[in-house]
């Protein structure tokens, strides 16, 4: 199904606010304000494709879960994540919603929209993913999960585990691999011998497509489909949206150590924002207005998020040792 | 109360708490119509389903992941590991994931998962069904490890650890699955984790044990008082944390400590309760604390002489406790 105007427009307003947070937290690094960014730029357009083919919570639908990983600022937007929740994380305050302070930058937990407390052990979270989606089929639930993570994950034993797990129990489970090409340093030749990470599937025994990441339409389709599949009971899914990370693996990186200026500079004609943009432009959906629009509202919206979150306390020392144990009576 | 084995007391509690609350699931190899390689599920398959008593493809940190998944789902997985040698796959899951999940998302998520696993020797294991796993996680803040020595104890905790909603590990040794019997009543009830018990009352020396070193224990204490020399037996029963109340307490009346595990030496659990009493009961202690364990080789050779040669044995705890006595 052709997605509509508003929801485009919609979309897009999200790539964009990721984009601008992205970069305004590589600003705040370089002014000496934070002391930890890793970025998501170059991965706006799949993410935020995935998570309005998914359930949000819309339409009277109870939210789908999701397993996400550390590069995934664009969809924890497009899941409702507000920008104040991102910048209190960056400056680690004691309000930070994700974990108040104790993790490191986005390394998410929003309860709110059933996205779980992630670690950066790649791959940990993929048997998280399906576990919920045991939970939920025995539950007879109509949710899915959507598990994310990097190309690099897919080389774990934990990756191989749970998706064999969960294709062995046909569970409703779509594991979206964010393919950037890196594993911080490592190529993607040096990390698989197949020539795309959705080959695995064919070993699992799981249907696997692989599409272009900064192809927002396509992203949205085929993750559309696997939500599909998994909700009607037809077992998981691997959809492998294949992108580049256009900045360093995170701001302790120099990835000139590793690769070209030239080819980097060569990526960036393909960077999703602008990609969508053009094409956006040409369908008629975005005006130069309504982009001068969102870029003033992003703007002050970050801003805004930036000041509060300058100003948060940091989390009370007194703080240290509490809730390392769940009380009596927690709710599972 | 009937007569169990230590094995009929977990089942029973397993049955039990199924019975009670049905978002308990049992997830692990060959739990389902094989009812466990030590029969631990036996029958639960037929009673509660495939969805609720469920074989997993062969993987540990698998099993334990999916666990942990299913938990934060608001569902209670007891994942039984096959054998205690076969957590380490899991180690990440277990140390990295389920410890630290309520913490690090700052209360927002709590595991309520138990991972049972048979631990220890004498059974002719070899070094892959054999070794005792606790020193690895009886360290883990926002872990629980429990590790009973009889029925009565081993229904109560794991009746507990189920309703805790915290990761527990729970360490069942083995060798007593059929050895260790006793009372156990038909009626509901839990142990408290975190306390220890006082198993045999004495005045010369504090004897710390837990698992199948407790019988050991107590064998060793009721023998040595036929000598004239009496004995206070503890049964740790939780790990972590551990109950220090009632070991300072001990060691303050009998002023001597010996602590005695299965596990090699160097690094073992009884290093931690050694150090505690050096450090908060030293005042009280009228002989260095000591330690007897097993040697620091791999756990344990498949050769029964080699086994007997690692296992610490009735004349080496009495001997020690001797020498301490008469310090």
């Amino acid at each position: 199904m052709p997605l509509n105007k508003t929801t485009l427009l919609d979309m897009y307003w999200h790539m964009l606010l990721a984009r601008r947070l992205d970069e305004r937290a590589w600003q705040l690094h370089k002014d000496g304000e934070i002391n930890y960014h890793i970025s998501g730029i170059g991965h706006e357009a799949l993410q935020v494709a995935a998570a309005f083919a998914i359930r949000r919570g819309e339409g009277g639908y109870a939210s789908d879960w999701v397993a996400p990983y550390y590069r995934d600022l664009a969809l924890m937007l497009a899941l409702g994540y507000p920008p104040q929740d991102y910048l209190l994380g960056l400056f680690a305050r004691a309000a930070d919603p994700s974990s108040g302070g104790r993790q490191m930058p986005n390394h998410w937990s929003f309860k709110p929209a059933n996205v779980i407390s992630v670690s950066p052990v790649a791959a940990s979270q993929i048997p998280h993913a399906v576990g919920i989606a045991l939970a939920i089929k025995n539950k007879r639930e109509d949710k899915i999960v959507l598990a994310t993570s990097g190309e690099g994950a897919t080389s774990q034993g934990e990756w191989y585990e749970a998706v064999n797990w969960a294709a062995v129990k046909r569970l409703p489970v779509v594991f979206l691999v964010e393919n950037n090409q890196y594993a911080l340093s490592t190529p993607q030749e040096g990390q698989m011998a197949v020539a795309r990470a959705a080959d695995k599937a064919n070993g699992l025994g799981l249907p696997g497509v692989s599409v272009d990441g900064n192809d927002l339409n396509a992203v949205y389709d085929a993750v559309s489909s696997a939500a599909e599949r998994a909700r009607k009971g037809r077992g998981p899914s691997l959809v492998e949206a294949v992108t580049y990370r256009i900045t360093p693996h995170s701001s302790d990186d120099d990835d000139r150590a590793y690769r070209g200026k030239q080819e980097v500079e060569a990526q960036k004609k393909r960077d999703p924002l602008l990609h969508t943009r053009i094409f956006l432009e040409t369908e008629d959906v975005l005006t130069s207005a309504k982009q001068t629009e969102f870029e003033t509202k992003a703007r002050e919206l970050i801003e805004a998020a930036v000041e509060f979150a300058r100003s948060a306390p940091d989390p009370d020392p007194e703080t240290l040792t509490a809730s390392l144990y769940a009380e009596e009576g927690a709710d599972g | 109360m009937a007569d169990l084995t230590l094995l009929e007391a977990i089942r029973q509690a397993l049955d039990e708490e199924m019975a009670r609350d049905d978002s308990i699931l049992l997830i692990g190899n060959d739990v389902g119509p094989r009812g466990g390689v030590f029969q631990a599920t036996h029958g639960l398959r037929r009673k509660y389903g495939p969805e609720r008593v469920i074989d997993a493809p062969l993987a540990e940190a698998g099993m334990v992941g999916v666990g942990i998944g299913a938990a934060l789902y608001g569902q209670r997985p007891v994942v039984e590991i096959q054998f205690a040698d076969f957590i380490h796959p899991a180690f990440n899951q277990i140390v990295n994931e389920a410890a630290r999940m309520h913490y690090r998302s700052n209360g927002a998520w709590n595991v309520p998962l138990v991972i049972r696993a048979p631990y220890g020797g004498g059974i002719g294991g070899g070094l892959y069904y054999s070794q005792s796993v606790e020193a690895f996680f009886a360290r883990v803040p926002g872990l629980k490890v429990v590790l009973p020595s009889n029925p009565y104890d081993a229904k109560g905790l794991l009746k507990a650890a189920i309703r805790d909603p915290n990761p527990v590990l729970f360490l069942e040794p083995k060798q007593g699955y059929r050895s260790l019997q006793g009372k156990v009543p038909k009626d509901d009830y839990t142990v408290p984790i975190g306390k220890a018990k006082i198993t045999r009352l004495g005045e010369r020396v504090s004897l710390l044990a837990y698992g199948m070193m407790h019988a050991l224990a107590l064998e060793a204490a009721e023998s040595l008082a036929e000598e004239g020399i009496s004995v206070e037996v503890i049964d740790l029963r939780t790990l972590y944390p551990v109950d220090q109340e009632t070991i300072l307490a001990s060691v303050k009346k009998t002023n001597r400590a010996l602590i005695l595990y299965e596990d090699n030496l160097t690094g073992g659990y009884g290093a931690e309760i050694a150090a505690l009493i050096a450090e908060h009961g030293f005042a009280s202690l009228d002989a260095p604390v000591r330690r007897l364990a097993a040697p620091d080789v791999p756990a344990m050779p498949y050769s029964a002489a080699l086994e007997d040669a690692f296992m610490p044995d009735i004349e080496i705890v009495k001997e020690t406790l001797r020498e301490l006595v008469a310090y």
